[in-house]
């Protein structure tokens, strides 16, 4: 019953009821991926979905594909087993600024450093909305929640940033209204061969309503958000007559006429530079905030060095078990 | 050998190395232990160190200590009182006086019974001058000054040379009980065969310290201790219950064509099962050190759902770590073993020392209705059996099983009989593959209550598990009232139908007494029975359990048969409630948590009293 190529979005639709809330972000990035999935070329049995709790951790019950709901925080271990026993598997990470950040601090930490090749999508919509409205560690200071009636006091954690700081070998940033570029930012991930990290910002309709109206509404966009692509001067706004440039240790914004030459001292992104620097400048700024790739490099995986081992070691002594007995042992015979 | 000091035969003795930490007592134990069973006799090992590497020199926490217990009959304990001690300063010698017996023999450094050691010991006076130790034998000799005169010729500086002193103790304690050189002397050209230098001056020392035994007449007897007739004729080697137990489950990997998977976070004393099955990579065992313990069973329980046989060990601290990722396990109903090698707790309590307290942790330790399969090894050698005994179960059933293993187990070496591999039968493993229609994930073997084990990148298997409660059959996400109910019984009815041997009863089956021991308490417990049972004071049986969950199907039946049910155990009752609570048994609980095997001698006597009632 092997699945025949060229796949269809409704392939990957599983028969479960979709339980998001009505209006929920969530939707819009089940949908991106559906659509994006059959573009792969990846047979559809060999796609894995793990994720940990929290509402976007539901999402493996509505991929038509191997999904595994894990426990809070800790889908980076189980994706470590699973990848490491099988690593022809396309396997997708599904967390949220709670379950990653918070519980999972610590694996998202150490599955970013062990470049496993896997792609993580982090639902960002700095609440957490299943247990019903507590701020995340990716909420601004002074958020007033159910849990904190005169405000956070707790400064949040930037994402990109966690995930540079982890080693990350590609890191993005797409946002939830816009299935387009979420479908562009998920191929090139699945196309990086070691660990891929984007975050998505994620509207959460109930609890967190607009956290990202400011950026991502249709109508600023242009203005406010700035789309990386790797080898390209940084421009934004209306005609592209904005751009990003640097001063001293630190990006601002330029702006020329329309028709005129973009000015030569407008950063030409380079995604791939060796060099973290840019792509961490990148991640401190947030008038036009950046989108896209803002890190891609190569490193050998986890996975496929784990797994070079075993071969090496298999190619090199047989697997016997009466030798395996004897091994370093002194022996004696009993007569 | 000589002829002139008159020799004694002996069926059995024990003998206790101890030193500083940085003295090599590990190493001296490990050879004196290894020719003892290479000439052929029954042997049985406990090595007891500080958790510290290298605690300050000479003090009392900085001793580590080896004891060997060696005959030729069945040897199944490390012994109770050492016969003969060998203290390489006076803070060995305080920390295990208290466990020598009147007559016993002190074989000491007298070097180091100087100032500054004594007082780094808590000694006011000299207790080889004092009188203090007027009730034993005690054997002065001046190791350091004679090892460094013996060496005075090898190109070493002092530390190094003084570094050898070990070697001279093990030869002079080779001489004691006729046993030869060459299996170290080969076994040092081999460990040093890079450093000629050093092989030369360690087995310089060896040898000087037989001649020297032998020449000057330190002892007025030596002793002979013929090889063991008892043991089953066949290749032996010695092995430790960590070692044993990794190739207990690489065999029943191997035997599966299944490879093995191991998820582990260091930790004291399990941490020697992950540096074993790291150097078993030709086997296809894949090794992942983890970031913490809960990474560790999570990568255990990822790899199990990927087709692999999942292993996860640590000790107690860590299996609480694990424990809601096991709940996780028991719920996707995936195979798992889970190795705790119990130590003393709780919290972090004394890392290096043997205790099983863990056993209730093991049967309730989790949120919810959470069964598994228990299984503990009774020696050293049966943590093989035990390995592949886990394997077959967590197979059969889709469940995880624990092994309670502990740190007296896991570091006591015993004689173990080579097992022929061809003998063993293939362990059973079904993988899912795809049939007409959608696949059912829960649905449910009706003898066994496996479900299907279907590996993702199986065309037409592809289906989604969790925490959440599911559907009997489907494996869909169910709320169900009486959903759970069902799905929660089908969870116990899995463990309840594991296929287990019976109890067997081991001398009277029944009357007075029976004695109800599980784990590493085998041996002692045994040989108090045997002991007990020659002085006829009344009937006394014994069951030892290595099926802790599900319990053998006849032992209710057993309990019923005697009068008084007694349960020892290193902790303080755990076993005996559970017996207590399941079969409606007066079972009396012989608790001790001292961080030590059980004493046959103490066994004995609790027998005795309680055959009195």
């Amino acid at each position: 019953m092997a699945t025949t190529l060229p796949l269809k979005k409704k392939d990957f639709v599983s028969d479960q009821d979709v339980r998001w809330c009505p209006g929920c972000g969530d939707y819009a990035i089940l949908a991106a991926i559906q659509k994006t999935m059959p573009t792969l070329g990846i047979p559809k049995e060999k796609f894995m979905f793990v994720s940990g709790i929290g509402c976007s951790s539901r999402f493996p019950y509505y991929m038509n594909t191997y999904g595994f709901h894990t426990i809070h925080g800790r889908a980076p271990a189980l994706a470590t087993g699973i990848k490491s026993t099988n690593p022809e598997l396309s396997v997708w990470l599904i967390t949220g600024d709670g379950d990653g950040l918070s519980i999972g601090g610590n694996h998202l930490l150490h599955v970013l450093r062990r470049n496993l090749d896997i792609t993580i999508l982090l639902f960002n919509n700095r609440i957490y909305g299943l247990t019903k409205g507590q701020y995340s560690p990716t909420s601004e200071v002074g958020k007033i929640t159910k849990s904190t009636p005169l405000g956070s006091i707790d400064a949040p954690v930037n994402p990109l940033r966690f995930a540079l700081a982890s080693e990350a070998t590609f890191v993005a940033r797409t946002y939830d209204t816009d299935v387009k570029h979420m479908g562009e930012i998920f191929a090139l991930a699945a196309a990086h061969k070691g660990v891929s990290f984007i975050e998505i910002l994620q509207n959460c309709v109930i609890f967190n309503d607009g956290a990202f109206q400011a950026q991502v509404d249709k109508k600023v966009r242009h203005d406010k958000l700035l789309y990386l692509e790797h080898g390209k001067p940084m421009t934004f706004g209306k005609g592209d007559t904005r751009g990003v440039k640097l001063r001293g240790l630190e990006l601002e914004t330029a702006t020329w006429n329309e028709g005129d030459e973009v000015p030569g001292d407008v950063l030409v992104h380079d995604a791939r530079a060796e060099n973290s620097t840019l792509a961490y400048l990148l991640t401190q700024f947030e008038d036009p905030l950046p989108v896209g790739v803002f890190r891609q490099v190569d490193r050998p995986t986890y996975d496929e060095a784990l797994n070079h081992q075993v071969q090496q070691a298999k190619s090199k002594k047989p697997a016997d078990l009466a030798q395996l007995y004897r091994a370093g042992a002194n022996t004696w015979t009993v007569k | 050998m000589s002829t002139q000091t008159p020799v004694e035969e002996l069926d059995q003795v024990t003998v206790m190395f101890a030193g500083d930490s940085g003295d090599g007592m590990q190493l001296t134990g490990t050879q004196f232990t290894n020719t003892s069973a290479i000439i052929g006799n029954d042997v049985s090992t406990f090595p007891d160190f500080p958790a510290e590497i290298r605690a300050p020199a000479g003090t009392l926490p900085g001793v580590s200590g080896f004891q060997v217990h060696f005959g030729s009959v069945n040897i199944r304990t490390p012994g109770d009182a050492p016969d003969v001690l060998v203290a390489m300063n006076p803070a060995a010698l305080k920390v295990n006086l208290s466990r020598l017996e009147d007559g016993a023999t002190i074989l000491v450094n007298e070097d180091a019974f100087t100032g500054p050691n004594l007082k780094k010991a808590g000694y006011d006076a000299n207790p080889l001058d004092d009188g203090s130790l007027a009730a034993y034998r005690v054997v002065r000799i001046p190791l350091t000054t004679l090892n460094r005169e013996a060496l005075k010729d090898h190109e070493l500086d002092s530390g190094a040379i003084d570094r050898c002193k070990n070697l001279f103790a093990l030869g002079v304690m080779f001489w004691l009980y006729d046993r030869p050189l060459e299996p170290t002397l080969e076994w040092l050209a081999k460990k040093f065969a890079k450093k000629p230098i050093l092989v030369e001056a360690n087995s310089a020392a060896l040898k000087q310290g037989y001649y020297y035994a032998e020449t000057a007449e330190v002892f007025t007897t030596h002793y002979k201790v013929k090889p063991a007739t008892h043991l089953p004729a066949g290749e032996y080697r010695q092995v430790n219950g960590n070692e044993a137990l990794c190739l207990g489950l690489v065999t029943a990997s191997h035997k599966a064509g299944v490879e093995l998977f191991y998820g582990s976070y260091p930790i004291t004393p399990a941490s020697d099962v992950l540096h074993h099955l790291s150097a078993m990579k030709h086997f296809g065992v894949r090794t992942f050190q983890a970031e913490d313990e809960i990474a560790a069973v999570c990568g255990a329980i990822g790899a199990a759902y990927a087709g692999a046989i999942a292993v996860t060990g640590t000790s107690g601290p860590g299996v609480a770590l694990k424990a809601e990722a096991i709940g996780l396990a028991v719920m996707t109903e995936l195979p798992l073993i889970v190795i705790n090698v119990q130590r003393a707790g709780p919290s972090t309590g004394m890392p290096t020392k043997t205790e099983q307290a863990d056993l209730l942790q093991a049967m309730y330790g989790r949120n919810g209705e959470c069964p598994v399969g228990i299984l503990a090894p009774a020696t050293p050698a049966d943590c093989f059996e035990i390995g592949r005994e886990a394997v077959r179960l967590a197979l059969t059933h889709m469940v995880p099983v624990f092994v309670l293993s502990d740190g007296y187990l896991a570091n006591g070496a015993e004689p173990w009989k080579l097992p022929d591999p061809d003998a063993f039968p293939a362990t059973p493993v079904t993988f899912a593959e795809a049939g007409e229609g959608e696949f059912e994930g829960y649905r449910h073997d009706p003898e066994t209550l496996r479900r299907p084990w279907a590996r993702p990148g199986t065309p037409g298997l592809e289906h989604r598990i969790g925490g959440l409660e599911k559907w009997d059959v489907t494996g869909h996400i169910s709320y169900d009232p009486e959903n759970h109910h069902h799905m929660t019984a089908l969870r116990a009815a899995k463990i309840e139908r594991m296929q287990v041997p019976d109890a067997v009863v081991d001398g009277d089956q029944q009357g007075d007494l029976l004695v109800v021991s599980w784990g590493s308490t085998f041996g002692a417990v045994t040989s108090a029975v045997e002991e007990f049972r020659k002085g006829g004071a009344g009937t006394v049986g014994h069951v030892h359990l290595r099926y802790l969950n599900p319990f053998p199907k006849n032992l209710g039946e057993v309990l019923g048969r005697f009068k008084t049910v007694l349960v020892p155990e290193l902790n303080m009752g755990q076993l005996c409630m559970l017996l207590r609570a399941r079969y409606l048994v007066d079972a009396v609980s012989f608790p001790k948590v001292k961080g030590r095997p059980f004493q046959v001698t103490e066994l004995v006597t609790r027998f005795r009293q309680a055959v009195k009632g």
